[in-house]
């Protein structure tokens, strides 16, 4: 009866022994196998909201969305077949009319080895299936699904893509952006709770950049319970996409295109004349919010590049100096010296000096300055005119004196205790600094004063006493001559570059020198001076609407700040710049148009670049005598700026007010109320912006 | 606590209307209702385990009605046996013994394999385990072998304990050719429990383990094992050395049963079990789902069932009147104990795999007719005793 009774405790020990462990797995640790139970078999899929729309001041959509059958491969699937998929890709690079390489460079994640460079490489999640190929032909597509077995891993299926409907033939490319898979960086730097995912795609640039929250919407989540195969066994929360919200920009398609079409006929122009012409911007501001209206890059590129991710070469062209780097946004990014444009400033800096606005200036064909001799344009001499005379006729020796004057009386060289009366001037015009608008990667520029100086001094002297004493033995094999001159240079800035000469300062005078700024800043700061002084932050977005047409937001104007000057000054100056169309440098170029009606401001600019052909800048406003728009073009190495933008500038404001010849018709002009429109575009039932009916809006006034 | 479950089974007597057969009144009712119990418990978390995939083929309760089939032929098993006398029993036992042999030649010779062992037969539509059945013969004739001549010591004659190794050792053979280790050690602890307690000198017990210890060394060093039993057992010694291979079954019914926490998802509402994350639950890891689904609370329930039919036996070997009695009974309790523990051990991750069923619990008609048979056997020797 022992044994029976060392049985019974035995196995009684047994059981208890598994109650103790059934304990300890399912209360003391429960909560962790509950987690891993969820992990087991919970399975989310996202599915991506409905990018919102860009539309134009009129509701006209510049980016839309469509479907579009996409080619995507699966690394996971191609990595475990036996040639890692080298057949497959060959096949299929033979389908698609590309070679494997391209393939290859799509489906390279960035920064593995061999990998192409980053718009081209895959920046989004390794585990997703990468789109190779798009709009891919049905038939096609259908042909590879069908043959799944000779493409493993390959799939063909429907995405959404961004469609550009190009109203009117706008491109704005630059302006529009474009969207790709988040990256890895973009992703760690998002807000937490901003809804970026691994397989997120975002705006990578413009407008889809800037206004990524607003137009991505809020993707849809579904969870799945799976069972051990992977099977959806039941769906237990779904959460629906809300569709992204519409930007409303006051960009006009039809006056965007007009002035897509001018910047390349003056670029045309210039290189008949034997000006390379490299590149170009536009830009057209509402002068009374800071609204923009169009605005235009030169050499521009087609948007539709990005939709299925870059080539190789399609992203070399891209930055290709050859080409003129056509992904550098010229209005926003171009840095070019203002030339003549900059006269502006000077005059009020002159009058706020205390110089008389009505007094006498000796426009005579040269000044010196510090033992040096500076020209006149063509040496060309008007004698004692007025300010507002030399500004019409651009006279540059009028303002070398202004500049020296100024500088004499702010301290002369001195950078630390001198005052910099230019420079503050140039600043309240919102010059030489960024404007604020709404596009991602502005550049500021610089106005070439004091500050920038001692700036500049302090950054690189250490190089410059370095070169002072070894010189430039590299450069002295090819241009021993040139090599010493850069040498003096270094003796010189190493001794007292920190030094602001009256050279510098008589270089600032017309816009010369170390002072670069972008064309948008010159189109704000004569915005400024068309609307009394105030500096607008200049604004594409109008409003965020939802599908619906409600207002989500609605940008109001941004005052960034005022034209140290008075209303006077601006009066004189605005004046002066009208009579520049009448009997100035753009005489010839307004010859004919309405000026009684549309009085146009205007000013020429031609920048001198080391080493290259001219810039050639036209700013002007309009109408003068109640400015409502301004127009600046630009461009690079295209000679004078009447001569290459005069005539485009003028169409352009034809268009705008709908001038033929010298009548004005305003049936034909693109703002017909003689203003951009403020209401925003409504939205029909499915989703479509309403185009505001221009004509009938005409009609009631 | 045992007085109610006497009211208790006083009263289903009486509704039952079997008290009119005056043995039946000395039935061991508790220890009936416990296994039924299990049984209808089992059906429960069969039914949960199986719903959906049989529900693709047409019918969510086929799993359920098979098992209540099979224990139907169980009760009836049952109660055949516990009409019988124990002298027919004894007389019948070697009969059953051999047809048993017999059915695990047939298992070798066209059985069917299922995961790498053959220890299936199909006969009419049914797949029987003829090595459920040689455990009930084995323990009915060691019993019997054992409870005949005794030396002057009132040990049984060694000759007699050979024999009891012997009649073991021909279905041990067998079973190891299919091969199916869980059973083979389910056959020979029982046996060992068997031997224990008919006396036997200890030295025979010490023997006996070390002979089994050295078995097991040779077994291992020789490499008798097929690789799935040492792949089981490799991946008992680290569960996380194949996540999705052979150590996945174990690790899935753990995160089932640990899921579970202390009162369970509800019946039917295990993610786990719906989603088929554990594989062989109707049967090997039918514990799982009680884990997932009944939670601490409900395990815990099978557990102590488990242990109250385990003493309920023990109780009846201890005023057992001969000692045939006592052994069977001894070895009735040591198979349902050390299998649930085996297999509850399993399914905890705290022994390796083997393919063992949970007694009365897990899906399979062999397992089922077996242990009830069993108990008739059992209710029928007690009330004997109680009777007269």
């Amino acid at each position: 009866m022992l044994r029976l009774q060392v049985f019974k405790w035995f196995t009684t020990a047994l059981l208890v022994t598994l109650l103790a462990r059934l304990f300890f797995i399912q209360v003391l640790t429960g909560e962790d196998f509950a987690a891993l139970a969820d992990n087991n078999r919970i399975r989310e899929a996202s599915t991506q909201a409905v990018r919102g729309l860009i539309v134009d001041q009129a509701g006209r959509a510049l980016v839309a969305n469509r479907t579009s059958l996409v080619v995507t491969i699966d690394r996971e699937v191609l990595r475990k077949l036996p040639d890692q998929g080298e057949d497959v890709l060959s096949r299929l690079a033979t389908q698609l009319k590309m070679t494997v390489q391209d393939i290859r460079d799509r489906i390279t994640p960035c920064g593995a080895t061999g990998s192409a460079p980053p718009p081209i490489c895959w920046n989004g999640s390794p585990i997703q299936p990468i789109p190779v190929a798009r709009d891919v032909d049905s038939k096609l597509a259908l042909r590879i699904m069908e043959n799944s077995l000779r493409f493993p891993g390959v799939n063909a299926e429907v995405a959404a893509e961004r469609v550009y409907p190009a109203p009117f033939g706008a491109n704005a490319a630059h302006l529009l952006g474009y969207i790709g898979p988040i990256s890895a960086d973009e992703l760690a730097a998002a807000e937490p709770n901003s809804g970026y995912k691994r397989t997120s795609v975002v705006g990578r640039a413009g407008l889809e950049k800037q206004y990524d929250l607003a137009l991505r919407g809020t993707d849809g989540k579904k969870q799945f319970t799976v069972d051990r195969a992977g099977n959806v066994v039941g769906q237990i929360g779904e959460s629906a996409s809300t569709p992204g919200n519409y930007l409303v920009t006051s960009i006009d398609a039809n006056l965007q295109a007009v002035v897509e079409t001018e910047l390349q006929n003056a670029i045309n122009r210039a290189r008949s004349n034997n000006f390379k012409a490299d590149s170009g911007a536009v830009v057209v501001l509402d002068v009374r919010n800071g609204q923009v209206l169009a605005m235009a890059s030169y050499p521009e590129y087609d948007p539709e590049i990005w939709l299925d991710g870059l080539t190789n070469s399609e992203y070399k062209s891209l930055i290709s100096e050859a080409n003129g780097v056509p992904l550098l946004y010229r209005p926003t990014q171009g840095l070019y010296a203002p030339a003549s444009t900059f006269k502006v400033v000077m005059t009020a800096a002159a009058e706020k000096a205390g110089m008389p606005l009505k007094g006498n200036y000796n426009c005579s064909p040269d000044v010196t300055i510090s033992s040096r001799i500076f020209r006149n344009y063509e040496s060309r001499s008007y004698g004692p005119i007025s300010l507002s005379r030399a500004l019409e006729v651009s006279c540059n020796t009028v303002f070398y004196r202004i500049a020296n004057d100024l500088w004499d009386r702010s301290g002369k060289d001195q950078i630390k205790t001198g005052r910099d009366p230019i420079d503050q001037m140039a600043r309240s015009f919102g010059l030489g600094q960024i404007t604020g608008i709404d596009l991602p990667s502005e550049y500021a520029g610089r106005i070439g004063g004091r500050a920038w100086k001692r700036e500049n001094w302090e950054r690189n002297q250490e190089v410059w006493c370095k070169r002072a004493k070894t010189g430039y033995p590299e450069t002295a094999k090819r241009d021993p001559v040139w090599a010493e001159t850069l040498r003096q240079y270094a003796v010189e800035n190493c001794a007292d570059g920190y030094l602001f000469r009256a050279g510098d300062a008589v270089n600032i005078a017309i816009g010369q020198g170390d002072t670069v700024v972008t064309p948008l800043q010159v189109a704000v700061s004569y915005a400024a001076i068309a609307n009394g002084g105030t500096v607008f932050q200049p604004q594409i977005a109008k409003a965020i609407i939802d599908t619906k047409g409600n207002v989500v937001q609605a940008m109001t104007p941004k005052i960034v700040g005022k034209i140290n000057t008075s209303k006077n000054v601006l009066d004189y100056i605005r004046t002066a710049l009208t009579g520049t169309a009448i009997s100035g440098t753009t005489a010839w170029v307004f010859n004919g148009f309405p000026l009684e009606q549309i009085p146009i401001a205007s000013k020429t600019g031609t920048g001198q670049v080391f080493n290259k052909q001219s810039t050639s800048w036209l700013a002007t406003f309009a109408p003068a005598d109640k400015p409502r728009y301004a127009v600046v073009m630009m461009v690079s190495q295209g000679g004078t700026g009447s001569g290459t933008g005069g005539p485009s500038v003028r169409r352009i404001y034809e268009a705008i007010f709908g001038v033929q010849g010298s009548t004005i018709n305003p049936a034909n002009a693109i703002f017909p109320t003689g203003r951009p429109n403020r209401e925003l575009p409504a939205i029909d039932p499915s989703g479509s912006p309403i185009e505001l009916n221009q004509p009938a809006v005409r009609a009631s006034r | 606590m045992s007085n109610s479950i006497r009211d208790a089974s006083a009263i289903w007597r009486k509704v039952a209307g079997v008290s009119q057969i005056r043995k039946y009144r000395h039935y061991d009712f508790p220890l009936v209702l416990a296994a039924l119990s299990l049984s209808l418990l089992g059906g429960l978390l069969i039914w949960s385990s199986t719903r959906i995939t049989a529900g693709e083929s047409g019918d969510p309760i086929f799993f359920l009605k098979r098992h209540l089939l099979n224990l139907l032929l169980g009760l009836i098993l049952c109660l055949i046996a516990s009409q019988v006398s124990h002298r027919l029993v004894q007389a019948y036992a070697p009969a059953v013994y051999v047809l048993s042999l017999v059915g695990l030649v047939a298992v070798l010779l066209v059985g069917t394999v299922v995961n790498g062992a053959k220890s299936w037969i199909a006969v009419a539509g049914f797949t029987v385990q003829p090595a459920e059945f040689v455990k009930v013969s084995i323990i009915v004739i060691s019993a019997t072998l054992l409870a005949e001549k005794r030396d002057a010591e009132n040990q049984p004659l060694h000759l007699i304990v050979v024999a009891a190794l012997a009649v073991a050792a021909i279905p041990v053979v067998l079973i190891l050719l299919q091969p199916d280790l869980g059973t083979v050690l389910m056959i020979l602890a029982t046996l060992f429990a068997i031997l224990a307690v008919s006396g036997v000198s200890r030295y025979w017990l010490i023997g006996l383990v070390a002979a089994a210890g050295t078995a097991v060394g040779i077994i291992l060093a020789a490499g008798v094992l097929a690789q799935y039993q040492i792949d089981r057992f490799t991946a008992f010694l680290n569960p996380n050395s194949d996540p999705l291979g052979v150590s996945y079954n174990v690790r899935q019914a753990e995160i089932a049963i640990g899921s579970g926490g202390l009162f369970g998802n509800g019946l039917f509402q295990g993610s786990q079990t719906a989603g088929q994350f554990v594989p062989e639950q109707r049967t090997d890891f039918i514990f799982s789902v009680a884990g997932e689904e009944l939670g601490f609370i409900g395990s815990a329930i099978i557990l102590l069932l488990m242990l109250f039919i385990t003493w309920r036996l023990l109780r009846i070997a201890a005023r057992a009147e001969d000692l045939f009695g006592r052994l069977v009974a001894v070895g009735m309790a040591a198979w349902i104990a050390i299998q649930g523990f085996q297999n509850i051990g399993m399914n905890l991750e705290l022994l390796p795999v083997t393919g063992v069923p949970l007694p009365f619990v897990s899906y399979g008609g062999s397992s089922m007719m077996a242990l009830w048979l069993g108990i008739g056997i059992i209710l029928n020797l007690d009330s004997t005793k109680r009777s007269y």
